[in-house]
């Protein structure tokens, strides 16, 4: 389901050349990626989402082989086969918590069917936000608002989800709870945790630490 | 659950109200005053073109020629002075002039010019009786139809006639005209005038018993149509001793709507300023948006959104813009219209409100919109090279 191999990426002609670990999961699987700020956490995750490609190696994610992708091509397959959670929840501020959630299946079939609109209210109602769905953004706390990218990054199924850094603003009641919610709403796919949070490094068995002399 | 692009595009205009007003506002008012010139233009040129309608000269009183046409064919100011009937009738005998129709007038009545005529007059305009019937004896009088309307004139009715053109002070209690005829809406200048013979004229400023001399008499002009171009040239110089003059419908009107043209010609390159201004405010409106929002536009890449998709996103915002911004244009011209048609009808009882949309203004329409999209089209390129993994870091 994610498979990465010999991954060496380097921004412009200037920047450090970074080495990814290689790694890989299969569907159903939930895994770490742990490690420090500078060690590349965020562009191995951009790397895994097709939004930077890389200079050498694999990157296979939900059967797509990325570094031969065309732009349009992983544009459809973001939509289709990623749920990502950011760590800073990213809304489009004029339309209501409820348009933002259906927003991918508009963006990639042009319509949102009857069923997604179905699931997203039970959705909403398991993650206790079902009362803001008609909400802005901006009026949400920023406990609801990671909810609600939660349920955003879900709702269409997608077969591998990426979460960066989703408890790193969080207590340890509220991060075991938010991590609760993303390992029960996400059972049906492939979980990637991206992180710097040392409180979850036992939280799954399969754990890929970043070595910041890599990057 | 509507989230159609359009949908989209409307809700974030809407998020932003107080710079989608400003350029709303830029625009309406922008294509508002060409659309305003461009009615007011037309309905003055028609207004001009119909009353002309065969009148190759008019001989009057010796002043200004444009006062001559002004208020002999149009009724909107006041004549020159008034000049022999006789010697009238002398230029009409001319072999270069094939007919001519006088005209004498000095009073009215509720502000609408009572003018004694020939029957001639109401059958060059095409004018086709309503009710009643034309006048025959002195102090009969046939109504144009906006006359009757507007002072509620029936077939009977009586009235005296005022000293003047618009003045209410001097009335002629002593002579009474009656109406005996009323005229169907002709679209000339006989809808607001009163008519009746012109010795209804001559008479109410005579004194009971007076008789008047035949060679005194006096008409205010006359309108003439020509048998041979060469009347043009030849009449105005068999009036040189004369207290009168020929003057030229055409020329003069052409004079005078070439000095209104360069009033307009200014009024137009306003407008067209404020529209230019009003594009600019679209062209930093998508700009803005594009800056102010990017992370959004980042974010929907993530979830399936292609850069097309977004630039459409963005053109459709420039797009609504112009849309609305030229039919609140269109709105505001007819607005304007109607306040200027109440104005021009009390002024000169001409009627100037047609509301229909001109083919010029569809073409403005047109253009306000094209150039609407183009000027939101230039930004919404940046959206094509939008670094998804770059702008989701700055966030």
């Amino acid at each position: 389901m994610v498979q990465v191999q010999g991954v060496q990426f380097q921004y412009g002609e200037e920047g450090p050349r970074m080495t990814f670990p290689d790694f890989s999961c299969q569907p159903g699987d939930r895994m770490l990626l742990l490690g420090q700020s500078g060690t590349g956490k965020t562009t191995l995750l951009h790397l895994l989402c097709g939004m930077l490609k890389a200079q050498a190696g694999t990157l296979n994610v939900a059967g797509q082989e990325l570094r031969t992708a065309s732009d349009r091509e992983l544009d459809t397959w973001r939509g289709q086969a990623l749920g990502v959670v950011f760590q800073r929840a990213h809304f489009v501020q004029s339309l209501t918590i409820q348009e933002n959630l259906a927003l991918p299946h508009q963006l990639t079939q042009g319509r949102v069917p009857a069923e997604v609109l179905d699931r997203m209210d039970s959705m909403l109602d398991r993650l206790g936000i079902a009362h803001r769905a008609e909400a802005r953004p901006h009026e949400l706390s920023m406990g609801e608002q990671q909810r609600a990218s939660i349920a955003r990054a879900l709702l269409h199924k997608p077969q591998v989800v990426f979460a960066d850094e989703p408890t790193s603003a969080l207590d340890d009641h509220n991060a075991s709870a938010v991590m609760d919610i993303l390992d029960r709403e996400a059972a049906e796919a492939t979980l990637v945790v991206v992180t710097h949070d040392q409180r979850l490094k036992d939280r799954y068995p399969h754990c890929v630490t970043l070595n910041p002399t890599q990057a | 659950m509507k989230l159609s692009l359009l949908h989209q595009a409307w809700r974030n205009l809407r998020a932003k109200p107080l710079q989608t007003a400003l350029s709303l506002a830029l625009l309406g008012f922008g294509v508002g005053m060409v659309s305003l010139m461009l009615l007011t233009e037309k309905q003055v040129n028609d207004a001009f073109e119909r009353n002309i309608k065969d009148i190759d000269l008019v001989l009057g009183a010796k002043g200004s020629p444009l006062q001559l046409i002004l208020a002999n064919v149009y009724h909107i100011d006041a004549p020159t002075g008034n000049i022999n009937q006789r010697a009238a009738e002398k230029v009409l005998k001319h072999p270069y002039i094939d007919s001519g129709i006088p005209l004498a007038y000095g009073d009215n009545h509720e502000g609408y010019r009572i003018v004694g005529t020939e029957h001639s007059y109401v059958a060059h305009y095409g004018a086709t009786l309503a009710e009643g019937q034309l006048w025959e004896a002195p102090y009969e009088v046939t109504a144009g139809a906006r006359v009757a309307e507007n002072l509620g004139l029936k077939i009977g009715d009586t009235f005296f006639s005022a000293h003047g053109l618009k003045d209410q002070t001097d009335i002629h209690t002593n002579k009474t005209f009656t109406v005996v005829g009323i005229l169907e809406p002709s679209g000339s200048v006989v809808d607001q005038l009163l008519l009746t013979p012109m010795e209804s004229i001559w008479y109410v400023h005579m004194e009971d018993g007076e008789v008047m001399d035949p060679e005194a008499r006096e008409i205010t002009a006359m309108l003439l149509k020509k048998r041979n171009p060469l009347a043009v040239l030849t009449i105005p110089n068999t009036l040189r001793d004369t207290n009168m003059q020929v003057a030229l419908p055409a020329i003069e009107v052409n004079r005078m709507t070439q000095q209104f043209g360069l009033g307009t010609s200014a009024l137009r390159a306003i407008a067209m300023l404020i529209m230019a201004l009003s594009f600019a405010s679209i062209f930093i409106s998508v700009l803005d948006n594009i800056r102010a929002r990017r992370h959004e536009l980042a974010l929907m890449r993530t979830m399936g959104g292609t850069p097309g998709t977004l630039y459409r996103l963005l053109l459709l915002e420039g797009g609504l813009l112009s849309v609305a911004g030229t039919a609140l244009g269109l709105v505001l011209s007819r607005v304007g219209m109607t306040v200027l048609s109440q104005v021009v009808e009390a002024q000169f009882h001409y009627d100037v409100a047609a509301m229909g949309v001109l083919g010029s203004e569809w073409a403005l329409a047109g253009a306000a919109i094209l150039v609407g999209l183009l000027a939101s089209a230039i930004p919404a390129r940046r959206s094509l090279r939008l670094d998804i993994s770059r702008t989701l870091s700055e966030a």
